[in-house]
């Protein structure tokens, strides 16, 4: 029995990673659903917001004020990025843009960190960090922290969507990703919109970015484990919100499984192979994730829940 | 004046279609090989040909590689440093299982092993195109890397998991592992380049290359006029991670004499991509000049701190190297998408009316 809660236990701690995980795949679908930009930068957009809030803790500010003045920054890079990037790569092919992104992603991190430094600063914003014990004999733990966690992921996701389906803002922006030229010529602002847009995705970078923040301490790392949001969008499609989070979960969950129960099959495999006895194989978690994707993507290429890719010559 | 088309007649399609058209371009590669191959060796001493040149030609074959596939192509690849990852650790294990096999082929080998696995993740590109293919190439550097550091068959069990390369020659001269003289090993990987860019030049102004090139600008627009995409994109996974095999196993045996897989990461695969924008996507010259610029960037960089003295810590400079490159690439997108390639070519143009323009 004690195997069952403990099987539940790395479900559910995957679970819950995930839904970290889609918080950083949020910010790629926002400006992808946007403006289809697919965004490289935004995982060095949760480093950075994260850096610049608590940057501004350590000098002793309030919380409240340092989120305020972090989110402005964001919005500042927003309107910079769409100012001197975009604005000049209007019509240019998909993966121009993308490769541009690659390029932000690099300054910002660069930025970032000659304005920061690249020690680890722990954080601390008061999300409770205590563990519940479940199950009959207490076999299950509860990280108090997942719980609060994925609740905000949640939250988010449903504001967001709701905001990309009722309001008139919405609306423009999902036009603007079905065709520039189009949106334009019935009136919508397309710069304005960009900004917003990546003003949007630059507040969800610094909600991720506390909560991964608080979690590891805010590093250079986080960067690298928001790569992992691209599997979990491509699994979910690009296009959904809602995919965001589902693929988020099935990636947590997945990777976690693998990592407890699937490396030490591989290892016995591997020393069955070669005859060498005692290979321990850690670390699946680095690229399950990928690979689930890659085979996920050959037999369904726009995703879980994205829309279906026609082409026209 | 002294560089025109002008006068220049051709009179057999042979002459129509070789690889240098114009008489003095052909002199110039030639002159430029012959400067590598005699004047380098001369005038450099060891910390310009071990620490620069070396790497720089090697980096410039995986440029090469990547042009092929991105550039040619069109298929974006983010998993460049796990392919050389793979020439690098087959090559090793080709060397020390079979020891009497002549190093050359060892590479050569060592580079096929990698194209059979750049063949399997290219499998991908049949259904799914752009950056859906660009984060499935992730999958090949975080597998692969991973596979070649934690399972001890590929570095012969040995105790620190991380080998040095092992000691061969040709023509009775080392040319790999620690002892060997920079200047061997400088030619051995000269060689190399020399033979794959010409290979690389012939290959895409050939049939081959044109069918990529019909897929990069319009895969579904090539398919209708006959062009088999599986055969298309396989071939150009195939040669473009052959070409990174190659350099990742000189990479190994001829720069930093151990195989390791933190060689490889992903910030490699970012290097090399960056080489291949900054140069000039699909352009062969692009690959050389590209791999030359951000290779020696940082260092130009580091250079200027120390003799303006500035007072800047190491840590800083290693920042506004990454600031740098981040500018640069977005820079060279807006500005020159066709990057220093096509710098070169315009002044060339210019160079033909020089001095006396109309």
């Amino acid at each position: 029995m004690s195997e069952f809660w403990f099987f539940l236990e790395v479900l559910l701690s995957g679970l819950f990673a995930g839904t970290m995980y889609s918080l950083v795949a949020l910010g790629f679908v926002l400006i992808f659903k946007a403006s289809g930009v697919f965004n490289f930068a935004q995982g060095t957009m949760v480093l950075f917001a994260a850096l610049c809030f608590v940057g501004f803790l350590e000098m002793g500010w309030p919380v409240a004020v340092a989120a305020i003045v972090t989110v402005g920054i964001m919005v500042a890079w927003a309107y910079s990025v769409e100012r001197l990037v975009l604005r000049h790569l209007v019509n240019q092919a998909p993966i121009i843009l993308f490769m541009a992104t690659i390029g932000i992603a690099f300054f910002l991190e660069g930025f970032a960190e000659f304005i920061w430094g690249s020690d680890v600063h722990p954080l601390n914003v008061g999300i409770p960090n205590d563990a519940w014990f479940v199950g009959p004999e207490g076999e299950m733990m509860i990280q108090q922290f997942d719980l609060a966690a994925a609740i905000i992921a949640g939250l988010l996701v449903t504001v967001l969507a709701l905001f990309f389906h009722y309001t008139r803002i919405g609306r423009a922006l999902r036009a603007v990703a079905d065709d520039h030229q189009a949106a334009l010529s019935v009136g919508i602002p397309l710069n304005q919109i960009w900004v917003i847009v990546w003003s949007v995705a630059g507040f969800v970078a610094l909600v991720a970015g506390i909560i991964w923040g608080s979690r590891l301490g805010v590093q250079f790392a986080l960067s690298i484990i928001a790569l992992k949001a691209l599997p979990v969008l491509i699994l979910g499609g690009f296009t959904s919100v809602p995919g965001a989070i589902v693929g988020g979960l099935i990636i947590g969950a997945g990777e976690k499984l693998a990592e407890i129960y699937g490396a030490p099959a591989i290892a016995e495999l591997v020393s069955y192979m070669s005859g060498i006895n005692n290979i321990s194989l850690g670390g699946v978690e680095e690229w399950f994730a990928y690979v689930l994707a890659m085979f996920f993507l050959l037999f369904r290429p726009q995703g879980l829940f994205g829309e279906r890719i026609i082409e026209r010559v | 004046m002294f560089y025109r088309e002008a006068g220049i007649f051709k009179t057999s399609y042979a002459a129509d279609q070789a690889l240098f058209r114009i008489p003095l371009d052909r002199l110039f590669v030639i002159g430029v090989v012959v400067a590598a191959i005699v004047v380098v060796p001369l005038i450099s001493n060891e910390y310009w040909l071990g620490s620069i040149m070396i790497p720089v030609l090697i980096l410039s074959i995986a440029a090469l590689g990547l042009n092929i596939l991105t550039g040619y192509c069109g298929q974006v690849s983010l998993g460049t440093g796990a392919f050389m990852a793979a020439g690098a650790y087959m090559a090793y294990k080709i060397a020390t299982n079979f020891t009497w096999m002549p190093i050359p082929l060892v590479i050569v080998l060592g580079g096929l092993c990698a194209a059979s696995i750049g063949l399997a993740f290219g499998l991908p590109s049949l259904r799914i195109k752009g950056f859906y293919l660009a984060v499935t190439t992730l999958a090949a550097q975080f597998f692969l890397l991973w596979l070649f550091q934690k399972v001890p068959w590929f570095v012969n069990n040995s105790a620190s998991g991380v080998p040095t390369a092992p000691p061969r020659s040709v023509f009775g001269e080392l040319v790999t592992g620690a002892e060997a003289t920079p200047e061997a090993r400088y030619l051995f990987v000269l060689a190399f380049t020399v033979v794959l860019a010409v290979i690389a030049g012939n290959l895409v102004r050939g049939r081959i290359g044109r069918t990529w090139m019909a897929i990069r600008d319009m895969d579904i627009a090539a398919e209708l006029i006959g062009i088999r995409p599986l055969h298309t994109k396989l071939s150009a996974f195939a040669i473009s991670s052959f070409y990174c095999g190659v350099s990742g196993a000189l990479w190994s045996f001829c720069y930093i004499n151990t195989v390791e897989s933190s060689a490889f990461d992903i910030f490699r695969s970012f290097m090399i991509l960056f080489m291949v924008i900054v140069g000039g996507l699909g352009s062969v010259l692009g690959s050389f000049l590209g791999a030359f610029f951000i290779f020696l960037l940082p260092i130009a960089l580091n250079n200027v701190v120390t003799t303006f003295g500035l007072p800047i810590a190491t840590e800083t400079i290693s920042h506004i190297e990454f600031m740098a490159f981040g500018g640069l690439i977005v820079f060279f997108l807006i500005v020159e998408p066709h990057g220093l390639a096509r710098l070169w070519q315009i002044a060339k143009e210019k160079l033909r009316l020089w001095p006396f323009p109309y």
